[in-house]
């Protein structure tokens, strides 16, 4: 058998650091250069407090892209996100506003009505075999339309609720070390990052994620519940959603039901600059976080350089179309 | 002795296919059963019934004697019946191991993986099929024939009672069948049927107690593999004596070379590839699967870049870089996915034709001239026998055969001299087949250049009139076709890897 190519085993280290690297280091690369490139710009942008703004700035686009990272993966894509964080905000404004209930209640009813648009989304998709894209797109204007019913288009201010602004605004971390005031809507992105990578590398339902990517066909016949399972991820992907609702809440200390409409292409963004395969099977959170930093990085620096927003949206765009080309470049080259 | 499966009067129908008609099957324990016949014949789709992945339309199916209708691969898996696809569906992103247990994924507390499980599981398996593999590959990186071993350590991971091999050697070489018998021994023993899938008929003698035969949807007889001769079965799955008479081959030695490719390369895929192709030959590409046919012709059309290498046609060097450069060469590919890359099958028989020179029947205005279309198409459909009611049928609702000539016709009327078909009677049922192959031989007698890339033996054998040999991307050797060929030496030549290889090509 001259075919047999012997096989070397790797230690797990090494796999898990060839797996992604590839992907990876080019955005990492890129982060890096920017993060370089602006502080030779301009003195202003190396400074504590512009770097802590840029972070709190991530935090929300951070958390809508590892949402979108998980159902990308499994092959799909969630249109969604933007208007369904909005929604949540709104609910957790109902419950907290109107009904006036405690934060904690607040809080849960986020998370569980992202959870139940996922949910939808994933029926949808799965039982009813609609496109994803379409399935999330129609989601997108029912959540946009729901949001502004039960608000009656008004913003819904969380005054009554004293603290629900220190959910992203206030500092666990700088209260233990005064030197690095890291807000809690950071903290908490990076726990649902960690979260969220945990649950796509060592449990059964990222493992699905994957496979379901890579090919759906083949899960179905090996008698695996695709069905359910997809449904589940989208409902998991929906939670998160409900994490970022509260966070824009929390800074804006409102639910503004109208906004949402473009968060989710900058979410999209920010997964497709960190390397995830839009066509599904591959993808990181890692990879999402540091596209969504690069976002950041980029809005920030251009306005410290006092360059036009205008040209931000610009320079945004054709970042999207070169980090997609360079990707598929390498991936050209590998195969 | 009771029957582990059994099957009575099974009915499928398809749109427009009537696949299965009142087909019987029963299957012992330990017992080696192959069900034999033509492509189409119908053996994948009765597999599918019996492992829950199509439901029947009529008939029974019993497990071990118990009335049984699986509705679903996980429902059949229950009843212990396992499949090895004859396409490989495995996932390509994960792990061999991560493959192997697909939905059986040993788990700790909160549905988080044990991995070292998992790999453990996966080795054991691999041990008992004596494969040496790492369970942490990374299914992609494999070769087809490993990617098909992985396959198997799947299907028996579920300890099936009944497992269904569908083509299982397609993409094996001599040592890995051996290995691969060898496990069919040992379930064999353990009393688990097998019912085997199989288009090379040593092999059927090798393994098989008994055979049955299926015929264009239809049961036609079972038979004990042992005691029929090889001729028989054959005669049984064609309907007719086969005469073993090779077709006549026009000298076309003197005739003008139509296309020349040297050196050709492409990655793994295609390495240094050569050959001439004189006007009024076909010229029949054989390999396994993975072997780097399509490849090559895709390179040759433009479809796929080259490393490196050239394409001259009619003794110039052309470079051609996309699909329309070749077609404006004069050369025509015919994909093996005709419904992907072939048809527009929701258009009109007339708009398919007509699909490759628009211009043609467009004024300077940018208006179709549907009156000259529809001449044109009427002449086709006359002149290559296309049964459609009207030149206004969509295509879909053709039957496989006659869409492969509304694809000949499209082609035949850009005028290539150089025609490239891939697989051209895939899923073509048994009739239709030998019309296609005059239809090809008419062809290379008008003096076009031909190239036909087929999987199965018989076909390159009956058309070709040299065989090119591929292997791992290799060209392993050019055969004289007709009568001094045989199946046994393409196949040698097929499987012929690496080092040894190297030597035939300093033979050649």
């Amino acid at each position: 058998m001259t075919t047999t190519t012997v096989d070397v085993p790797k230690s797990t280290l090494s796999r898990i650091i060839a797996a992604g690297t590839h992907q990876r280091v080019l955005a990492f690369a890129s982060l890096i250069i920017l993060l370089i490139g602006f502080s030779i710009a301009s003195p202003n942008f190396m400074q504590t407090s512009n770097m802590l703004a840029i972070l709190q700035a991530t935090s929300v686009n951070g958390v809508l892209a590892i949402a979108v990272t998980l159902v990308i993966i499994t092959g799909g894509i969630d249109l969604s996100v933007g208007t369904m964080m909005t929604f949540c905000a709104v609910i957790t404004g109902v419950v907290l506003t109107y009904a006036g209930m405690p934060m904690i209640f607040g809080i849960i009813a986020a998370v569980l009505t992202g959870a139940i648009c996922g949910a939808c989304s994933g029926t949808f998709v799965a039982k009813m075999a609609i496109p994803p894209f379409i399935a999330t797109l129609g989601m997108m204007l029912i959540l946009k339309g729901l949001s502004l019913v039960i608000s009656g288009t008004r913003p819904i201010y969380f005054n009554d609720t004293p603290g629900f602004s220190e959910i992203s605004r206030g500092s666990l971390i700088g209260e233990v070390m005064p030197a690095l005031p890291i807000p809690n809507g950071v903290l908490i992105l990076f726990i649902v990052a960690a979260v969220a990578a945990y649950i796509l590398n060592r449990t059964v339902l990222g493992r699905y994620c994957f496979a379901l990517g890579s090919n759906e066909e083949s899960v179905r016949l090996s008698g695996v519940n695709t069905d359910r399972w997809k449904i589940a991820i989208y409902a998991l992907a929906g939670a998160i959603v409900g994490i970022a609702g509260l966070l824009i809440a929390s800074r804006l200390n409102s639910a503004q039901p109208a906004l949402g409409l473009g968060y989710e292409l900058e979410a999209i963004a920010a997964v497709v600059i960190g390397g995830t395969s839009l066509s599904g099977g591959r993808g990181t959170i890692l990879g999402s976080l540091i596209g969504a930093l690069i976002m950041a990085v980029l809005t920030n620096g251009l306005r410290v350089m006092s360059v036009a927003q205008e040209w931000q949206t610009v320079v945004t765009g054709a970042i999207i179309i070169l980090a997609v080309y360079a990707d598929m470049m390498r991936r050209k080259k590998s195969s | 002795m009771t029957h582990l499966v059994e099957m009575k009067g099974i009915e499928k129908r398809f749109p427009g296919v009537h696949a299965l008609k009142a087909v019987q099957f029963d299957l012992k324990p330990g017992e080696v059963h192959a069900l034999m016949g033509e492509n189409g014949a119908g053996k994948s789709t009765l597999m599918k019934i019996m492992s829950g992945i199509y439901a029947r339309d009529g008939g029974e199916m019993f497990v071990d004697g118990n009335p049984v209708s699986p509705d679903s691969p996980r429902a059949a898996q229950d009843l212990g019946i396992g499949i090895i696809h004859q396409e490989l569906s495995l996932m390509n992103d994960l792990t061999a191991a991560q493959n192997v247990l697909i939905g059986r994924e040993p788990r700790r507390s909160f549905g988080r993986l044990d991995e070292a499980a998992l790999n453990a599981k996966t080795a054991e398996i691999f041990a008992s099929l004596n494969l040496s593999m790492d369970p942490r590959t990374q299914v992609s990186t494999q070769t087809i024939a490993r990617q098909q071993l992985i396959e198997i350590a799947k299907a028996l991971s579920y300890n099936p009672r009944v497992l269904i091999m569908d083509e299982p050697t397609a993409a094996l070489n001599d040592t890995e069948i051996s290995e691969l018998f060898k496990v069919i021994a040992k379930l064999r023993a353990d009393g688990v049927g097998i019912v085997y899938i199989s288009h090379r008929m040593d092999e059927i003698k090798r393994i098989a107690d008994r055979v049955t035969i299926l015929r264009d949807g239809a049961y036609i007889d079972t038979v004990g593999a042992a005691e029929t001769p090889l001729a028989t079965i054959i005669q049984l799955m064609v309907g007719r004596e086969v005469t073993q008479s090779a077709p006549v081959i026009p000298d076309t030695s003197q005739n003008p070379v139509a296309l020349e490719v040297r050196h050709l390369s492409r990655g793994k895929e295609v390495r240094d590839v050569s050959f001439d192709l004189r006007k009024g030959e076909i010229l029949g590409f054989a390999g396994l699967m993975g072997a780097g046919r399509t490849e090559v012709a895709r390179i040759i059309f433009g479809a796929d870049p080259r490393d490196s290498g050239e394409i001259l046609v009619d003794g110039k060097p052309v470079n051609i870089r996309t699909p329309h450069a070749a077609v404006e060469a004069g050369i025509g590919y015919l994909s093996e996915d005709r419904k992907h890359f072939g048809l527009a099958v929701d258009m009109t028989v007339r708009a398919n034709i007509a699909m490759a020179c628009m211009a043609q029947f467009t004024s300077r205005a940018g208006v179709l001239n549907e009156t000259a279309m529809k001449d044109i198409a009427d002449k086709y459909i006359g002149q290559l026998g296309i049964r459609t009611p009207s030149d206004v049928q969509q295509v879909r609702l053709l039957s496989g055969g006659n869409q492969q000539k509304v694809v000949i016709a499209k082609w035949l009327l850009r005028d290539c001299d150089v025609l490239i078909f891939d697989e051209p009677t895939r899923g073509i049922d048994v009739g239709a087949k030998s019309e296609i192959y005059a239809l090809l031989e008419d062809l290379a007698a008008q003096g076009r250049a031909i190239i036909v890339i087929s999987s199965e033996l018989p076909e390159v054998m009956r058309l070709g009139h040299r065989i090119a040999v591929m292997c791992e991307g290799r060209l392993t050797a050019i055969l004289p076709g007709g009568a001094d060929v045989t199946q046994e030496q393409i196949m040698e030549y097929a499987t012929q890897r690496d080092t040894a290889s190297r030597f035939s090509e300093e033979v050649l």
